[in-house]
C-alpha cells in the first residue's frame, strides 16, 4: 500500500468493499468477487491466532452447524458439502468445535505449530455411550 | 406525505418550538432521542407532529443519549437526513460519538440546549456542554434568541449537508433563557423552508448493497494523521458555504447573519465579546452606557464558534482600545476559552488592545445589565490607562470575597 497524503485519502475514511459495483453479490462466489484491495478477504487477519480448528473429512456429516456459528465466514463449504477452514481468517476461537455434533468431532482445536497431517493422526476414538457397556 | 402545519406569519414559540418545527419543516428521515432538561420539549413536540402526521420518518426512542448519537450516526452512514437534542449531562455522555461522526463526515445535526454539567446538578443554562464538545470537529452556530434557534437549525442542515462540506453541526441556545422563553418568531412556511434546506443528497450511503462501504475503519500512526488533516480541512473550507448559506437565507427572509456579530462597533473604544442571550444583554447595557454616560462600547458575538472567525473577529475588534472576554463555563483552571481565542486573534493585531476576562452566569446565575455596564466601566478603565487596572480574570455575578489568579 502505498502511503499518499492527506489529499488523496478517503472522505471519512471509507473503506470500498468491491472495486466496481456488484449486484447480487450474495449469488456470487467469494473467490469471484472483485474485492477491493482494502477489504479484509484480501489480507490475512489471523495473526494472533493459537490455537486452530483442523478439519477431519472422514467424520465430518455436512450438517454445516461450523458454517452457520462461524463468526468471521472461515468455514468453506460449498454445494453444502465442507471443504475446510480458511486459515487467513479463522481467529481460533473454537465455536466451530463446540457446534460439531458428531462422534467424535470432526473439528478440533491444534496447537497453532502442529502439521494438520499429525493432528489427523491423533484424533480420538468415537467415545461409546453409557448403554453400550 | 406529510401533512403541511399551518403556520401564522408570526408565532409565540420558545426556543424549543422553534427547533422542533425547524426540524419538523427539514422532514428528518432518522430522529433518535433520549430527553434531558431543558432540551426534552424540541424532541417531545418532534415526536408528536410525526405521530399527527406531519413529519414521514423515524423517531427512535433510546436509552442513552450515547445511544441516540449512535443510532443517528448509522442512520446517517446508511444515507438519511438525522437529527437529535441535547443539554448537559446528555451531551457529555454523546461526546464519544460526536468525534465519530465528525470524523466519518456524517453530517448529523445536533440542537444543543446548553446548561450546566454537574457537579454540582444544575438544569440551568451556561455554556459548559457547547465548550466540552467544541474541539469535536463539528460546525458550532450559536444562536441568542428563539427566532436565531429556528432560523440556524434550518441553516445546519443545508450546510452540513453540502457535497464540499459533509460535517455534523451543532446549534447552540441558552437553556431557559433562550429555550424556555416565548417570543415573537417568523417562520417560513413549510414549503418555503423545505425547498430552502432541499433534498437529503446520499454519500457512500452503506444501504447501497452494490457498491458496500465500511465506515468505522481504524488507522493507526501510518494513516490517522493524514484522515485528520482532510476532515480538519473540511471543517475550515466550510466557511464559505456558510456565508453562502447566510447571504440565501438573507435573501429569503431579510434576517442577516453573518460569522461574527458586531453591535455598535464602528465606533466603539471598548468591547464585550460574549456568546448566547448575553450577547443581547450586552447590547442593551452598550447602548446605555453611550447614551447616559458617553462610553463607546459596543459588542461582538461569535455566530460562528467552530470554526473559529479568528481574521472576522480581528477586523471586528482592530480599533478598540480595551476587550472584555466573557465566558459562561468553569474554566478548569485556565482562562475562558473566548479570552484565550480572542487574545490569539489580537496578538498579531497591529493595535493591540488591553484584554480581560470575565467568568460569570454559572448554573444559570443571571448576567444583569448592571453587571455587563460594570464591566464595560471596567474596559474604559482599561482604554484608558492602556493597560490593565484589573485583575486579568474575574468572577462577575459571584458572591464572596472577589477572586482571582491571573
Amino acid at each position: 500500500m502505498e502511503y499518499v497524503g492527506w489529499d488523496k485519502v478517503t472522505t471519512g475514511t471509507i473503506i470500498e468493499s468491491f472495486t466496481e459495483p456488484v449486484d447480487n453479490v450474495a449469488h456470487i462466489r467469494p473467490e469471484e468477487r472483485p474485492y477491493s484491495p482494502m477489504n479484509s478477504h484480501e489480507a490475512s487477519v489471523a495473526s494472533w491466532r493459537f490455537i486452530k480448528p483442523v478439519y477431519n473429512r472422514d467424520i465430518c456429516i455436512d450438517c454445516q452447524f461450523c458454517w452457520v456459528y462461524c463468526p468471521d465466514t472461515s468455514i468453506i463449504s460449498r454445494d453444502k458439502k465442507m471443504i475446510g477452514v480458511d486459515y487467513e481468517h479463522c481467529k481460533g476461537c473454537g465455536i466451530c468445535v463446540e457446534v460439531c455434533p458428531t462422534n467424535p468431532k470432526s473439528l478440533l482445536m491444534f496447537d497453532e505449530n502442529k502439521p494438520n497431517e499429525e493432528a489427523l493422526s491423533e484424533w480420538p476414538e468415537k467415545k461409546k455411550k453409557s448403554k453400550d457397556k | 406525505m406529510a401533512e403541511k402545519y399551518e403556520l401564522q406569519e408570526v408565532e409565540v414559540w420558545d426556543g424549543n418550538m422553534a427547533a422542533a418545527h425547524a426540524f419538523r419543516q427539514a422532514q428528518i428521515d432518522v430522529v433518535a432521542a433520549y430527553p434531558i432538561t431543558p432540551s426534552t420539549p424540541i424532541v417531545q413536540n418532534y415526536s408528536k407532529f410525526l405521530a399527527d402526521g406531519y413529519v414521514d420518518g423515524e423517531f427512535v426512542m433510546v436509552e442513552s443519549e450515547h445511544s441516540a448519537m449512535s443510532a443517528c450516526l448509522a442512520a446517517g452512514a446508511a444515507g438519511g437526513r438525522v437529527a437529535t437534542a441535547t443539554s448537559s449531562q446528555g451531551f457529555a455522555l454523546m461526546v464519544e460519538v460526536l468525534y465519530q461522526a465528525s470524523g466519518m463526515r456524517v453530517p448529523v445535526v445536533l440542537h444543543v440546549v446548553n446548561r450546566a454539567l454537574a457537579s454540582p446538578l444544575n438544569v440551568n443554562g451556561d455554556h459548559s456542554d457547547m465548550y466540552l464538545g467544541r474541539d469535536a470537529g463539528w460546525i458550532n452556530l450559536c444562536s441568542f434568541n428563539p427566532q436565531e434557534a429556528y432560523d440556524l437549525t434550518l441553516m445546519a442542515f443545508k450546510i452540513g449537508e453540502d457535497l464540499n462540506v459533509r460535517l455534523p453541526v451543532m446549534v447552540h441556545q441558552d437553556g431557559f433563557i433562550s429555550s424556555h422563553t416565548a417570543q415573537n418568531v417568523r417562520p417560513l412556511q413549510d414549503e418555503d423552508a423545505y425547498k430552502f434546506i432541499g433534498d437529503y443528497k446520499e454519500v457512500d450511503p452503506m444501504l447501497d448493497f452494490s457498491r458496500p462501504v465500511t465506515y468505522g475503519a481504524q488507522t493507526e500512526e501510518d494513516w490517522h494523521f493524514e484522515h485528520k488533516a482532510k476532515q480538519h480541512k473540511a471543517l475550515m473550507e466550510s466557511v464559505s458555504v456558510i456565508d453562502d448559506v447566510f447571504k440565501e437565507f438573507e435573501k429569503l427572509t431579510g434576517r442577516k447573519y453573518n460569522r461574527v456579530e458586531k453591535y455598535m462597533m464602528d465606533d466603539a473604544e471598548v468591547a464585550i465579546v460574549a456568546l448566547g442571550t448575553t450577547v443581547e444583554s450586552a447590547e442593551v447595557a452598550a447602548k446605555e452606557l453611550r447614551e447616559k454616560e458617553g462610553i463607546k462600547a459596543g459588542v461582538v458575538a461569535p455566530r460562528v464558534l467552530r470554526p473559529f472567525p479568528l481574521e472576522e473577529l480581528k477586523d471586528a475588534l482592530k480599533n478598540v482600545k480595551a476587550i472584555s472576554c466573557l465566558d459562561r463555563s468553569a474554566p478548569g483552571g485556565t482562562l475562558g476559552m473566548l479570552f484565550n481565542e480572542v487574545s490569539a486573534a489580537m496578538y498579531h493585531n497591529e493595535n493591540r488592545p488591553v484584554i480581560n476576562n470575565y467568568i460569570y452566569g454559572l448554573g444559570g446565575r443571571d448576567m444583569t445589565i448592571e453587571n455587563l455596564k460594570e464591566i464595560f466601566k471596567e474596559a474604559k478603565a482599561n482604554a484608558d490607562a492602556g493597560k490593565l487596572t484589573t485583575p486579568l480574570q474575574q468572577f462577575s455575578g459571584l458572591r464572596g470575597p472577589k477572586l482571582a489568579f491571573f
